[in-house]
């Protein structure tokens, strides 16, 4: 695995007139790997996307590209490309001129320009756009031009800021579907940001979960989502219970007032830990049967699933099971021991609360339109 | 209502162009009255064109608009990208505010202002034929000198920083992507500003009656000359040949305007 | 990509130099001359001979602002009726206001002037009718007229400009609301475009009070106002100092004028543009 490593971050550091943006951050970036950086705003992803396509040079640390130190190549000579946030398209070039650029400024024979040209058209699905002006094209057209324009230089990593952010939801979803192919077909590395955990999660090989400047995670997006490594992971990603608990022995953890068998081992014996239940893995079943229980609040139909908010001795729970509960009816909650999951101590412990004051709304106002770093 | 409102529009334009008209109507007229309309004739018409004079003062008048407006906006372009990549917000408001006062002081002010300095000047060098086409041409770069800056600075403002950042990620010097990408967005603005500055220039009388020689005359200063005392039928005709220049030109840039750019689009292909 | 290269940083150079030796440079000068006697010696002798054009610059407030006040009366009713036409008819309608703006101010002050006097075309009219002559030119009226004549497009221009880009939202809301078409006008429509008033009135005050070509033609010479004073002192290279002393007056008083007017705007970026309306329309 070693030797396939592409790009290395080794211990990247970069502050904006004094304000710290990426905090001692290293990566390793594998060949042909679909890469997402992913993390609420501000919190450094574009900063250090931008640090490898050479559009800022770290204050601390290094960046290797195939072994070879690259802090100082300017953007024009790495073998790089980047799909800009808002496209960048050029306005006062047509959808081919604008594919075209890389390849004049490289002085190719204008046949193979057209050639190559024509290819990626059609890899995008735009094949006879090639007079039409940029500024006419819709947002989803103007996404496949800018990504067609990065991918006919062939680079050996294509960065993409954010690209589906300004797109609807539907389109969102086709475009997912379409770089994933794009980039199986093309075997180049991609390293894409973006904060949305969803699309984090479908389409990568490797997820970095970025937070205050530090990577907080870095894995498969199954492991990210089975075993976060904090709080702040386990709330980013998914729907999650995040409670406090104690580690009595391997194997026995106590929170909500029950000892728990678990699979988790190797914490000092009664350890404080977080516990992270996931709201689809707790068992609704009749009170006797309940490890715990607990008294309905709410209950959503999101369609296929209920969404229900279960009041445990004063914390609220999230759950979500496919029997309709009635609200005010009193149930136990069980669940098996592969779907507790225990975590240290992290500086993020009890900053998320319990699911007292959720409501879809408010998620989705906290949800910023866009990155606004620097 | 709207019948009210569409008479209301008839009579205020009659009456902004009664005179415009009448002038026209009157520049043809062979007896040389403004009472009374006794025959059609060409005559004022060869008389302008016969004056040597006057044609002198028309080509002085495009000499001065075509230098001084290039001028102005060879200046005011690289000082708009001067003071856009300017850091102090305190030097760029300063300069700003100084570049936009012949824009804000009557032409008179200006006028002086300027007549002030070139005694002052030509007193110390001890010159005493310092006022002709030099000063002209200092004055009317300095009154261009605002509207290019209003034409040229949103377009440095509205410039995308990501577009250069592109052309760089493509292969491009940051100097190249400034020409390659940059620029194409800019020059609209410097156009306009170019234009502007050539029309104010060209339409001045006030700030170069402080500032001119009887040795270099424009087309208003010799219309102002001509005025000044009687009437002068052969002004007539020039004001008539000037009104229906400058309809043809808005015409033009108004009506042809949709049909010049989907041409320019084709052009670039 | 925050480095300024040499290039940049000695770009606007050249600008800021021009600025300081053309701009600054004669500002001071009529500073100078305000403030020194003939031997070029400290003097308060202009400014204390103001005095005796009191009665001038009263007259020629006066005058502009009746003018203004003149000009807006007309020119708001004019750009709201306007601004509800068809789109082509409201280019049309563009280009009628634009051509006289862009037509020398000598040239529409001479047609006004030939049209108005005792021997044009109007009094001829009259004595054909049987009527009495009217003598404008030479009068007050005839100079106000004149200064209507001349600068009412400055005071259309920008008050269409910006009903066209008020959003028709904002008046269907405000019927939806109740108001009837007067309350929407009152409530709505004038309190969002007066930025375009602000710079209507900025645009006919400033050369109105400034002029000294209309009121010589207009006025046929009976009228003086600060802007012929001005042009006349300066004939006399004895009187440049009063000339420049009553500039000076002149320029502060416009200063002080326009920062009152641009403080009953709330958008400082629409009004205060001086004379750039010209501008507007023919820009590509």
């Amino acid at each position: 695995m070693e030797n396939d490593i592409l790009i290395r971050i080794s211990g990247v550091s970069k502050a904006f007139d004094g304000e710290t943006v990426l905090d001692h951050v290293s990566l390793d970036i594998h060949d042909k790997e679909f890469v997402t950086l992913l993390g609420p705003s501000g919190c450094g992803k574009t900063t250090t996307l931008r640090i490898i396509g050479g559009f800022e040079t770290p204050d601390t640390g290094d960046v290797f590209f195939d072994g070879k130190k690259i802090n100082d190549v300017p953007p024009y000579e790495r073998l790089v490309n980047t799909v800009f946030q808002k496209y960048a398209l050029f306005p006062h070039l047509n959808v081919y001129e604008n594919v075209a650029f890389g390849l004049r400024l490289k002085k190719t024979p204008e046949a193979e320009i057209r050639k190559k040209v024509q290819e990626m058209l059609a890899m995008v699905n735009l094949k006879g756009f090639e007079r039409r002006r940029v500024t006419t094209l819709s947002g989803g057209q103007q996404q496949r031009v800018a990504i067609a324009r990065a991918l006919v230089n062939h680079p050996r990593v294509l960065l993409l800021d954010e690209p589906l952010g300004a797109l609807d939801l539907k389109l969102r979803k086709d475009m997912q579907n379409e770089l994933k192919r794009i980039q199986r077909e093309t075997g180049i590395t991609f390293i894409y940001v973006t904060h949305d955990q969803e699309e984090a999660l479908s389409m990568s090989d490797t997820v970095v979960v970025m937070a205050n400047g530090q990577i907080q995670q870095i894995g498969s997006p199954e492991d990210i989502y089975n075993e976060p490594k904090n709080a702040f992971v386990a709330d980013f990603i998914g729907e999650s219970n995040i409670l406090d608990g104690v580690m009595l022995e391997d194997y026995k953890v106590k929170f909500s007032n029950h000892t728990f068998v678990c699979v988790d081992k190797g914490f000092a014996k009664n350890e404080k830990v977080d516990i992270v239940v996931r709201p689809e893995d707790v068992d609704v079943v009749a009170i006797d049967k309940g490890m715990i229980t607990g008294t309905v609040t709410s209950v959503t139909f999101k369609g296929d699933y209920y969404e229900i908010i279960v009041d445990v001795g004063g914390f609220k729970w999230m759950l979500e099971t496919s029997d309709h509960v009635a609200p005010e009816t009193t149930i136990g909650l069980f669940i098996e021991p592969e779907a507790i999951h225990v975590m240290k101590k992290s500086e993020y412990s009890g900053m998320f609360g319990d699911y007292s004051s959720f409501s879809d709304e408010l998620e989705h106002l906290g949800d910023p339109e866009e990155e606004v770093e620097e | 209502m709207k019948f009210l409102s569409r008479c209301y529009i008839g009579l205020i334009f009659l009456l902004l162009y009664v005179p415009i008209l009448v002038l026209i109507v009157f520049s043809f007229n062979e007896s040389g009255s403004l009472a009374e309309f006794s025959g059609f004739s060409f005559m004022w018409y060869e008389e302008l064109f016969n004056d040597e004079e006057a044609l002198s003062s028309l080509m002085n008048s495009l000499i001065l608009a075509v230098s001084s407006s290039v001028i102005a906006t060879v200046i005011g372009t690289f000082g708009a990208l001067g003071l856009h990549r300017m850091r102090s917000k305190y030097v760029k408001g300063a300069v700003n505010t100084v570049t936009n006062i012949p824009m804000m002081n009557p032409d008179i002010v200006t006028g002086v202002s300027m007549m002030l300095l070139f005694v002052a000047v030509a007193a110390i060098v001890k010159s005493q034929s310092f006022f002709g086409f030099g000063t002209m041409l200092i004055a009317h770069v300095t009154f261009n000198l605002p509207y290019v800056l209003l034409s040229v600075m949103p377009r440095f403002k509205g410039l995308d920083k990501s577009l250069s950042e592109a052309a760089q990620d493509l292969g491009c010097t940051p100097a190249r992507a400034f020409f390659m990408v940059e620029l194409p967005e800019i020059v609209p603005g410097i156009i306009s500003g170019l234009m502007l500055g050539f029309t104010m220039s060209l339409d001045d009388f006030v700030i170069s009656h402080f500032v001119s020689s009887p040795d270099f005359q424009t087309l208003p200063l010799y219309v102002y000359n001509q005025t000044a005392h009687n009437v002068k039928f052969s002004m007539y005709a020039l004001s008539a040949l000037i009104v229906v220049v400058i309809l043809v030109i808005l015409l033009v840039v108004n009506f042809a305007g949709s049909v010049g750019s989907r041409k320019a689009s084709k052009k670039r292909r | 990509m925050r480095k300024t290269s040499l290039f940049q940083k000695i770009a606007a150079a050249p600008h800021i130099l021009w600025a300081i030796l053309f701009i600054v440079a004669p500002m001071i000068f009529v500073l100078y001359f305000a403030f020194t006697d003939a031997e070029g010696k400290f003097a308060l002798a202009n400014i204390a001979s103001l005095s005796q054009y009191g009665n001038v610059f009263v007259l020629s407030i006066a005058f502009a602002l009746i003018a203004t006040a003149i000009c807006l009366v007309i020119g708001y009713p004019l750009a709201y009726f306007m601004s509800r036409q068809s789109p082509r008819a409201q280019k049309i309608l563009m280009v009628l206001v634009m051509l006289p703006m862009w037509c020398n101010l000598l040239i529409r002050t001479y047609a006004l002037m030939a049209l108005l006097d005792n021997g044009g075309l109007l009094n001829a009219l009259l004595e054909k009718l049987g009527l009495h002559k009217v003598s404008i030119v030479g009068t007050n009226f005839g100079v106000i007229l004149g200064m209507v004549y001349d600068f009412l497009p400055y005071m259309v221009l920008p008050i269409f400009t910006a009903m066209t880009k008020l959003d028709k939202r904002y008046i269907e809301a405000s019927h939806d609301l109740g108001c009837n078409g007067w309350q929407t006008m009152t409530r709505v429509i004038m309190p969002l475009t007066v930025s375009g008033v602000i710079s209507g009135i900025t645009m006919v005050f400033v050369p109105s009070i400034s002029t000294f070509y209309i009121s010589q033609k207009l006025g046929a010479g009976k009228i003086d106002l600060v802007g012929d004073t001005i042009e006349r002192l300066f004939q006399n290279p004895s009187t440049y100092n009063v000339g420049a002393a009553i500039s000076l007056v002149m320029m502060l008083l416009i200063i002080i004028s326009v920062r009152i007017m641009n403080h009953f705007s709330d958008d400082e970026r629409e009004s205060g543009h001086g004379k750039s309306g010209k501008g507007g329309g023919i820009v590509p």
